[in-house]
């Protein structure tokens, strides 16, 4: 029992934050997925969803402020999409990816004109906000629902891929972009859906994660991202269920190596299994084989 | 098409950009500069931005000053170190630009040390506010600070934490790569072992803010004190789960902890906080009636200061260096930089933290730190003690 109590903090601690990870990893998954570009500005989506909550909290009711910040975080998430890659569909792969590098920059600095570059405290969001006793060890609520919300969220979206027209459209395209788009798909709307789910749940995984750690800066969103793009690398880039995999094995192996006393090495170790994976297993654990098309 | 109309709207910014550049050129021929080099973004960005409230209040007080029979006005050039070691430089190099002839700060003595080759290499001498760092000064003689050094505050806290709170065990958590609160916590532990404590020692890497682990670590470890001396920004998120994991255990960190983020985090939880610090709010009370009328007149400053009008030790002490460079200006007579730098060895100024006369290395002669403890219900610090080195 004792030993329970002194480990189950690490755990618990390894769950949640590997269960938010894996909500923004699902982002840069599917993006990568369909349009073969890594979202930089998606780390920075995340943490624009914890700053819209800081101002939408102070003047709206929670039951308000919580939707408000869903929908706006889809809609700069949609925006981006539009503004800065859809114009640049036909350029190298390289340009998009540098746009994506300049609007991750242009958020982080909005953001930092308009916090002042402080940090902003997260509201506590009744009942998730909570302090709850598991098995003698005391944590947040929101340690709890988030593997459990994960899980739902997840579900949800392996049947939507699988089961629905839209879901249909995007297997399609990610398998070839070209022809699904000769076969009648819609492309752009196929690609602004991912947009929209990928920003969905950054939203919803930034709503436990600021509950959780609950200072929102201008920078905050940058380490969460890294690591859960190392996470979509992990499982496999392109595979959501090795992104949801690879994001709580990173969250449950840097908590415990925090607890065996190397607190020094925890994100040393996030890196170094990025190096290890990508010698080993470039493709990740649930990768798809490169397939080279002549 | 499209491209054009986008090229032409950049370069309308741009030629709106070099328009409001041209405004603020004016140039008056009366005019002293100082430097403020402190951080208004980043981990220390509330601190230093409280730090610039104090200077600025006392520029506005007193906005000029005597030299050769002439009154020159004191013009503040404010810059932004960001809180960082690598933008540091960049910021310093600015004020040397500028044409500053004396510069004061920084809070955060990372940033500080940084900086100073900088101004050793314009000739310009810097006054450091609240950075306690031992190498902020050593080595040097362009860089003096008033505030108190980390070998005295880690003894104070060390003996603080053996005495008062009798704790055997401490817990201690610093920031890797951070110059402050890594050398806070050797000196702490220096001071705690050498009263017959034990410490378990840990660090965080930069950018990490999941810190249930090392609250967990400190329950596990048994330690009777929980000792973090870091910057606010983390120190909000310790406390705030410090509080969800009920860890029954008092805290204890130096003067960065002086400040109203933290009695925020802090309101409504059932933590202990206790902090070393330069000035209790009360001990000048004509400077805090001053301080508080002023930030409750000015929007802007009562943001910069957290959204209240707490007076913080930092902002004191911003108040104290402003006043030591006027004191300094008038004693060398003289608007070069070199002539202050040599003033102000000899500058002895009764300034509303305490008398503040240089020592060795340029160091502020001080020998008192004021405990404070957080009051979680009414949001308030309460002082606890007056504490010197035995």
């Amino acid at each position: 029992m004792d030993f329970i109590q002194a480990n189950l903090p690490y755990i618990l601690a390894g769950i949640s934050v590997g269960g938010q990870y894996a909500l923004i990893a699902i982002g840069y998954t599917m993006v990568y997925g369909i349009l073969r570009l890594i979202n930089f500005a998606h780390g920075d989506v995340f943490m624009a969803a914890g700053l819209i909550m800081v101002y939408a909290s102070t003047v709206l009711p929670l039951y308000l402020a919580i939707p408000l910040v869903i929908i706006v975080t889809v809609l700069i998430g949609f925006t981006i999409e539009r503004v800065a890659y859809k114009p640049l569909r036909n350029a190298p792969r390289m340009s998009i990816m540098i746009s994506a590098i300049g609007v991750s920059y242009l958020i982080q600095n909005l953001a930092l004109y308009i916090t002042g570059g402080l940090s902003k405290q997260y509201p506590s969001i009744p009942w998730i906000s909570d302090s709850v006793t598991i098995f003698g060890a005391t944590t947040k609520m929101v340690t709890v629902i988030t593997p459990v919300l994960t899980m739902v969220l997840i579900v949800a979206l392996v049947l939507l891929i699988k089961h629905t027209k839209i879901g249909m459209a995007m297997r399609a395209v990610s398998r070839d972009f070209e022809t699904s788009q000769l076969m009648g798909v819609k492309i752009n709307s196929v690609i602004s859906a991912t947009f929209i789910i990928g920003s969905f749940l950054a939203a919803v995984g930034s709503l436990l994660y600021f509950s959780n750690y609950t200072g929102v800066t201008p920078t905050a969103g940058s380490m969460p991202g890294l690591k859960a793009f190392v996470a979509a690398v992990f499982g496999g880039i392109g595979s959501i269920p090795g992104a949801v995999i690879g994001a709580f094995i990173i969250g449950i192996c840097e908590n415990i190596i925090k607890g065996l006393g190397w607190t020094t090495f925890s994100d040393a170790f996030t890196f170094a299994l990025l190096i290890i994976i990508l010698m080993t297993k470039p493709t990740g654990l649930f990768g798809e084989k490169a397939t080279d098309k002549v | 098409m499209k491209m054009r109309r986008v090229l032409s709207l950049v370069l309308a910014v741009l030629m709106l950009a070099a328009l409001m550049a041209g405004c603020s050129g004016s140039s008056n021929k009366n005019v002293i500069k100082i430097g403020v080099f402190e951080p208004a973004s980043g981990d220390n960005g509330a601190g230093g931005k409280q730090e610039t409230l104090g200077i600025q209040y006392a520029n506005q007080e007193t906005p000029t000053v005597t030299i050769g029979g002439k009154e020159y006005t004191v013009e503040l050039s404010i810059v932004d170190n960001e809180s960082s070691n690598d933008k540091a430089a960049t910021a310093a190099s600015q004020l040397v630009s500028n044409g500053c002839c004396v510069v004061l700060g920084s809070y955060g003595s990372g940033v500080s040390i940084a900086a100073s080759p900088t101004f050793e290499q314009a000739g310009i001498p810097a006054i450091g506010v609240t950075c306690t760092n031992p190498q902020v000064t050593e080595g040097n003689d362009h860089y003096f600070r008033i505030c108190f050094l980390d070998p005295f505050q880690g003894t104070v806290l060390a003996n603080f934490a053996s005495a008062e709170l009798g704790a055997t065990k401490a817990y201690c958590l610093a920031k890797l790569g951070d110059d402050y609160s890594v050398g806070l916590c050797n000196y702490f532990i220096e001071a705690f072992e050498g009263l017959g404590g034990e410490v378990v020692y840990e660090t965080f890497p930069e950018g990490n803010s999941d810190f249930a682990s090392y609250v967990a670590n400190a329950a596990n470890a048994g330690a009777e004190v929980f000792f973090a001396p870091v910057s606010t920004e983390a120190a909000a998120l310790i406390i705030d789960q410090v509080a969800a994991q009920g860890l029954d255990m008092p805290m204890l960190a130096g003067d960065t902890w002086d400040s109203n983020v933290i009695l925020n985090a802090a309101n409504g939880k059932a933590v202990d906080i206790y902090v070393t610090t330069f000035y209790q709010e009360g001990g000048d009370p004509d400077f805090d009636a001053g301080v508080k009328e002023w930030i409750n007149a000015d929007a802007t400053a009562k943001t910069n200061n957290g959204g209240d009008d707490t007076i913080a030790a930092v902002t004191a002490m911003g108040y104290d260096a402003y006043y030591v460079a006027l004191e300094a200006i008038k004693a060398a007579d003289s608007a070069e930089p070199a002539k202050i730098m040599e003033a102000l060895w000899n500058v002895n100024y009764e300034g509303v933290s305490g008398p503040i006369t240089f020592g060795e290395h340029g160091n502020a002669n001080r020998d008192t730190a004021f405990v404070k403890h957080a009051n979680t219900e009414t949001g308030a610090w309460e002082f606890i003690a007056q504490q010197g080195v035995n």
